[in-house]
């Protein structure tokens, strides 16, 4: 019989190929040894056809009886006898494979890289749970280029994410809320912080990555700095918060008036509840006064018949503008803006970026969409215009290119969704890609929102749990296997698990990720040894285990 | 295999089974019990060639076909007295038994087919010992031949009786035994279930 601990189902037989097509999956008969009941979705199984090796994962288990009057007197359950024989005979499982690659057999030389599946086993394949050669033979072993992310379900291999390529595209981290989108994007970055050439940008809504952040249970998680002191850097916007919370600080970001442009305030449109009108109005004023002063210009109009004037001659009826103020006066609530700036702030986030610190910007107390929504499509597009400069010079081969930089920014939707996606910067860093060097990390809980021309171009996505269709529907779009995957995502564990796809893994695959905040796990992710950190560090850390 | 285990003497043959003759009244094999039966392989250079059957049906009767036994006890204090008094009926009735032909042996190799060529009429009947019956029960092929002869018997009360009585020399390993028979008597009764359910209704006591 078959045991639930996993390394002991390492090469053992699980039945044979019985139907089944390249398109629709295959079928495998358990054996009569083998019980549905030991099977899970989302685990690997290796097909040992004729002349090559197939890889693949369970989609689906299905009960099968040869023999419908079975089904009409059903076998007496007390009789052991009985069901034993019946089982992989007259009952039997089937398991829904969906080959994914194929290894070995092919063109002399490479026969051991992993190649996509172009056909199917034969008849009566035997079909195996896959052994840890084979599934390190597939996604690779840790080394300075691929982190190690997680294990498979029940088996203790390392699947490792190539993270030089993850760099290359935007990638996308999806779950519902509570799933562990956190903890997983924590986790990405470190690994980004190790094992690629990349600096990150954080937009950090919820002061989670920057600084200790608190795991669901209650204890708290060592983030970025803590971790990498002399690797990262950590913006607020919110002094007062930050000090609170005793976050060390690297800088204060203030934005001034003269920052914001009418594109930031159309990319507002809806949490400021304005008008399509008003938004015009804004590009209008912008075009009379200028970029840098029309905000002010426009607060500081008053009601009298001077601003009628102005007003008829652009054009503008009187309600627009009193619903644009509205919403300018809303936006000049936010303490951070001032109204002249002396100096920059996205100079002084480059600089850091460009010296190989990463940056986390935290948001403190202002939580609200709305600041966050500005603050990230201020900067970043700036930062990007930046990077575009200098990519284009470096293609004049008169500079280096800039650094690689990913951009994290969280509930995504709200700037990538169908109506703003053309005219936020992300939407721009999403389709662009890598040309410029820029790519984003986006996370997000209603992937269904975000525009389906972003979510294609979205190189690897790393998804939680979901169950509401229309979210499912928007991850796996154009992903070979849709429906099988589709079964494996909606009965992701709620916790710890995820279903990993897209341009860096050579398939599918469902981690169960690794700890983070456990006493075994920092030690792993640290980059710098114990004893160099100092003793108080150490401490910290040790704290952090308790 | 030596004649003291002889029990019968085949009278009749045919490639699918033959009649055997006990040399003592009622002694006939028991049902479902695997028995052998030496014949010829022409052509070949083997000697030891043996047939295998199994026991399907025992009957007695008058040995003159012509001559129907009469009713003799009327006197008589219980049946042994009957035999005690009429010696001769020990002469005059005949047991017979049928055996349904499962596969032949060549040398060491054991085939659950049926053979080239049918038993030899006085050929000797011996039951196959424990060993013999191991040895032959290592393939289910048998069960096949079973359910597809035409006999006078259900065949699912001979593939019951056939796998019980083999299951006895399994002894510890009886309960394994009779599950892997099942399942191949499963495979082969995919199509009714109700058949295969009368038969390992059958087995499920022995399988305890």
């Amino acid at each position: 019989m078959m045991q639930n601990d996993g390394n002991a189902l390492f090469g053992h037989k699980l039945g044979v190929v019985v139907s089944g097509s390249l398109t629709h999956g295959i079928d495998v008969k358990l054996d009569g040894s083998a019980s549905v009941e030991d099977m899970a979705v989302g685990r690997y199984v290796t097909i040992k056809g004729q002349k090559r090796r197939f890889f693949g994962m369970i989609t689906d288990v299905t009960l099968g009886v040869v023999d419908e009057q079975i089904n009409v007197s059903p076998a007496d359950a007390s009789d052991s006898f009985l069901a034993e024989v019946l089982s992989g005979t007259i009952t039997f499982g089937t398991l829904h494979v969906l080959p994914m690659l194929t290894i070995g057999g092919g063109v002399v030389g490479v026969e051991d890289a992993p190649q996509p599946v172009k056909t199917i086993p034969s008849h009566f394949s035997a079909v195996e749970v896959s052994s840890q050669r084979d599934v390190e033979s597939v996604f690779g072993k840790e080394d300075d280029k691929k982190f190690f992310i997680g294990t498979p379900l029940d088996m203790e291999v390392k699947i490792c994410l190539d993270l030089q390529e993850f760099v290359k595209r935007s990638n996308g981290i999806f779950g519902k809320s509570g799933t562990g989108k956190t903890f997983l994007t924590r986790m990405l970055l470190i690994g980004m912080l190790q094992k690629s050439s990349a600096v990150n940008l954080v937009f950090d809504m919820h002061n989670e990555y920057g600084w200790e952040g608190r795991s669901e249970t209650g204890y708290k998680v060592k983030a970025l700095k803590q971790l990498f002191p002399e690797k990262v850097a950590v913006f607020t916007l919110d002094e007062e918060s930050s000090r609170r919370r005793k976050v060390s600080t690297d800088a204060v970001v203030r934005i001034g008036y003269d920052e914001i442009e009418p594109e930031d305030i159309a990319l507002l449109r809806q949490t400021l509840n304005l008008t399509e009108n008003a938004v015009e109005a804004s590009y209008q004023l912008a075009r009379r006064y200028g970029d840098r002063k029309w905000i002010q210009t426009c607060l500081n109009m008053e009601n009298n018949a001077e601003t009628q004037a102005i007003l008829e001659s652009m054009n503008i009826h009187e309600a627009t503008f009193r619903n644009l103020r509205r919403g300018l006066e809303s936006i000049k609530r936010l303490a951070f803006l001032t109204e002249k700036n002396g100096e920059n702030a996205v100079d002084r986030i480059l600089k850091y970026l460009d010296s190989g610190m990463n940056v986390v910007l935290e948001f403190g107390r202002y939580t609200d969409l709305t600041a966050y929504i500005l603050v990230a499509n201020l900067l970043s597009r700036r930062i990007y215009n930046q990077y575009r400069e200098r990519t284009e010079r470096a293609l004049g081969e008169e500079a280096k290119p800039p650094r690689p930089l990913v951009i994290t920014i969280e509930e995504a939707h709200k700037f990538l969704n169908p109506e703003v996606a053309n005219q936020t910067i992300f939407g721009t860093i999403a389709r662009e890609m890598r040309k410029y060097n820029v790519t984003l990390l986006v996370v997000d809980q209603r992937p269904s929102g975000i525009a389906e021309e972003i979510m294609s171009q979205i190189g690897t996505k790393i998804t939680c749990l979901l169950d509401n269709e229309k979210d499912i529907d928007a991850v796996l779009t154009g992903v070979s296997g849709k429906n099988e995957l589709r079964s494996v995502l909606s009965r992701l564990d709620a916790k710890q698990q995820v279903l990993i796809f897209g341009h860096s893994v050579p398939m599918p695959v469902v981690v169960r990720t690794r700890e983070y905040g456990s006493a075994e796990s920092l030690k792993s992710f640290s980059s710098l040894g114990v004893a160099e950190k100092g003793k108080q560090v150490e401490k910290d850390i040790e704290d952090l285990w308790k | 295999m030596t004649e003291q285990h002889k029990v019968g003497e085949v009278i009749e043959a045919c490639s699918t089974d033959f009649t055997a003759q006990c040399y003592e009244l009622y002694r006939s094999p028991a049902l479902g019990s695997l028995v052998k039966t030496r014949f010829e392989l022409q052509g070949t250079d083997v000697q030891d060639a043996w047939l295998y059957g199994i026991v399907y049906q025992a009957q007695t009767a008058s040995g003159d076909p012509g001559r129907r036994p009469i009713a003799r006890g009327k006197e008589a204090q219980d049946e042994e007295e009957i035999y005690r008094d009429n010696p001769q009926l020990m002469k005059l009735l005949k047991s017979d038994f049928s055996v349904v032909v499962v596969g032949f042996k060549e040398g060491e190799r054991i085939y659950q087919y049926l053979p080239p060529r049918p038993a030899r009429i006085h050929g000797l009947v011996i039951p196959c010992t424990d060993e013999e019956v191991k040895q032959f029960s290592r393939s289910f092929d048998f069960i096949n031949l079973l359910l597809k002869s035409r006999l006078e018997i259900p065949v699912e009360e001979l593939v019951g009786a056939a796998l019980r009585s083999m299951a006895q020399v399994y002894e510890a390993e009886k309960h394994a035994f009779l599950v892997s028979a099942g399942k191949e008597l499963a495979g082969l009764l995919s199509a009714d279930y109700a058949q295969l359910k009368a038969i390992l209704k059958g087995l499920k006591n022995d399988a305890k």
